[in-house]
């Protein structure tokens, strides 16, 4: 029990496509463990297990030794797990100062009906939530954008903003799915240096999905690698650079390289 | 030609400005009914932007509300109590919707649950029917419909307290929906599903809150039009004119429904008292019809809808 998400066996099929077979993975707490694999290899499908949006077929996965498969993701993000999307879901009509504080909302305990005595309790409670907030801010280094909607940020932006969001929780566990694909050099270089120092500031644990494998390997302490819904690889970037199975998974079979294709 | 032309572009106007009080009358009238209409749009509005279902039902709520309403006073429940027994039935109403219509029916298409809220119509109507029967019933909550006279300017006081109540209504909306946690939550819901659930906003609670304030609102613009014109079927009907104010003002929009509907309310009583001799009258009855046309075909998102650009 030692593992602060227990993911055991878990498969999951669309239809006829089996997108996940009997995969498990254990993250301890504070590490950054990264899932990568070819495309299609269910990574994303994974973390959407993790985060509840997926609920497995079969399998089960636990946080801090409790239960949550079966629960809403509402439900698992209260828990302490946030998470970013591949595509970037923010709320676009609103400034990016609202998305940070729709980040700190399961902190937030007005209801209803406080809500409509705004000017007391709720108006001390959002004061205390944005001070919060203010720290993300300036830890992306967002300030000039606070008053931005994030429908109109560029891209890289978006994707800080999006991380901002999701730091907003204070989570626990952290689920980032490629956090830098789209970006330019300069920009992966930023949101490696963000990853790394929310991990040490914070000890935030944090799992992603990335692409670029530069990357993975500099800022993982662990790698797993997927594919074809399998987890075929799993240690050290040193380990897995070295695994036949995940070079095979990733250049193919030597036999069927270019050279000899066009030869025969 | 020259009389027809005379007849649209002068006469009119002169006679505003032969008479004022007259013209003041008209507008406030314009007023009264434009709010009311907005109180309608305003139910269409809340639930489509929470959660994109544009529900056909919520003229049938309307009525639904005014009828609950007159049922239990009928009964000899007092105004004070069955109010709040109304409240609780559209509450409880909303929670069932929740439940049976919009659960099983998550992430279908818009489309399908557009029809699901078709068949909630119908349900409705003929429940309502079979618990209070069709009968026009007339509708007191103790306000006289009687006019006084200021500064020459002839004032029903039942129309003024309806767009007094419509305008605080709007107003604790518009507070709720921009400075309250729960209001943002809302909007949250309204911008982007998947990125709510993930940062801890239920929807199921967000949609059970949004229908239950439709239904609040229904309430109010039930008791409004009730007590106006007496509670019937064709109360439902109202939701027709909801719609050209929603294509003007824009679906998604609070103010937008407001001003929508000050706008063809307004406009339809100019049209009907300056223009209407022209064609004969009875312009009230198509006049929003048409300038929702115009706005299809030059603004289709409306004056403060977001306009949607889909990328493919």
């Amino acid at each position: 029990m030692s593992a602060l998400v227990e993911i055991r066996e878990v498969s999951k099929a669309f239809g006829g496509v089996q997108a996940v077979t009997r995969v498990s993975l254990d993250v301890t707490k504070g590490e950054i463990v990264s899932v990568i694999g070819p495309n299609g290899a269910g990574k994303t499908t994974v973390l959407n297990m993790v985060s509840g949006f997926y609920h497995p077929d079969t399998g089960r996965i636990a946080l801090e030794g409790r239960d949550v498969t079966d629960l809403a993701p509402s439900r698992i993000a209260e828990l302490g797990v946030a998470r970013t999307f591949q595509n970037i879901a923010l709320f676009r009509g609103m400034t990016v100062l609202d998305n940070l504080m729709l980040g700190r909302h399961v902190h937030m305990k007005s209801g209803v009906l406080s809500s409509f005595l705004y000017w007391g309790l709720a108006q001390k409670e959002e004061v205390r939530h944005r001070r919060r907030v203010e720290d993300i801010i300036d830890f992306l280094k967002i300030q000039d954008l606070r008053t931005r909607p994030t429908g109109s940020l560029a891209y890289g932006l978006q994707k800080r903003v999006e991380l901002g969001r999701a730091l907003a929780l204070d989570p626990k566990v952290l689920l980032l799915d490629e956090p830098m694909g789209g970006m330019n050099q300069e920009e992966k270089e930023d949101m490696a240096r963000f990853i790394l120092d929310v991990n040490e500031e914070w000890g935030t644990t944090i799992i992603l999905i990335e692409h670029d494998m530069g990357v993975v390997m500099d800022i993982s302490d662990r790698v797993a690698v997927l594919d074809m819904g399998q987890k075929i690889a799993e240690g050290t970037p040193d380990e897995v650079r070295a695994n036949p199975a995940v070079i095979k998974a990733y250049l193919g079979e030597p036999k069927a390289s270019a050279k000899e294709a066009r030869r025969g | 030609m020259t009389e027809i032309l005379y007849g649209v572009f002068v006469g009119p106007f002169r006679d505003m400005a032969g008479s004022p009080a007259f013209l003041v009358e008209v507008l406030l009238g314009g007023v009264a009914t434009g709010l009311m209409y907005s109180l309608v749009a305003l139910g269409f509005v809340l639930i489509f932007k929470a959660s994109g279902v544009f529900n056909f039902a919520q003229g049938v709520m309307v009525l639904f509300a005014a009828l609950t309403l007159v049922g239990l006073m009928e009964r000899g429940v007092p105004v004070a109590v069955a109010l709040v027994m109304t409240m609780a039935v559209m509450v409880g109403l909303a929670f069932l919707i929740e439940r049976v219509v919009l659960r099983p029916l998550v992430n279908q298409e818009a489309i399908i649950l557009f029809m699901a809220t078709i068949g909630l119509n119908f349900f409705l109507e003929g429940f309502g029917e079979m618990v209070w029967g069709a009968n026009v019933k007339k509708l007191d909550v103790g306000i006289p419909d009687r006019s006084f006279i200021v500064a020459g300017v002839q004032i029903n006081q039942l129309e003024m307290s309806a767009a007094a109540t419509a305008a605080v209504l709007v107003a604790i909306l518009a507070v709720f929906f921009q400075r309250t946690r729960i209001g943002r939550a809302l909007r949250a819901v309204a911008d982007d599903h998947e990125a709510a659930l993930s940062i801890g906003i239920p929807l199921k609670t967000i949609w059970l809150i949004v229908w239950s304030v439709a239904g609040l609102v229904a309430i109010v613009a039930g008791i409004m039009w009730g007590a106006k014109s007496g509670v019937q079927f064709s109360l439902s009907l109202v939701a027709l004119k909801a719609l050209p104010v929603l294509i003007l003002g824009g679906f998604t929009s609070v103010p937008g429904a407001i001003v929508g509907g000050l706008i063809v309310g307004v406009g339809e009583k100019l049209g009907e008292v300056y223009w209407g001799p022209l064609v004969g009258g009875a312009i009230e009855n198509w006049f929003a019809y048409v300038i929702a046309l115009v706005f299809l075909l030059f603004r289709p998102q409306g004056l403060f809808g977001e306009r949607i650009i889909e990328r493919v």
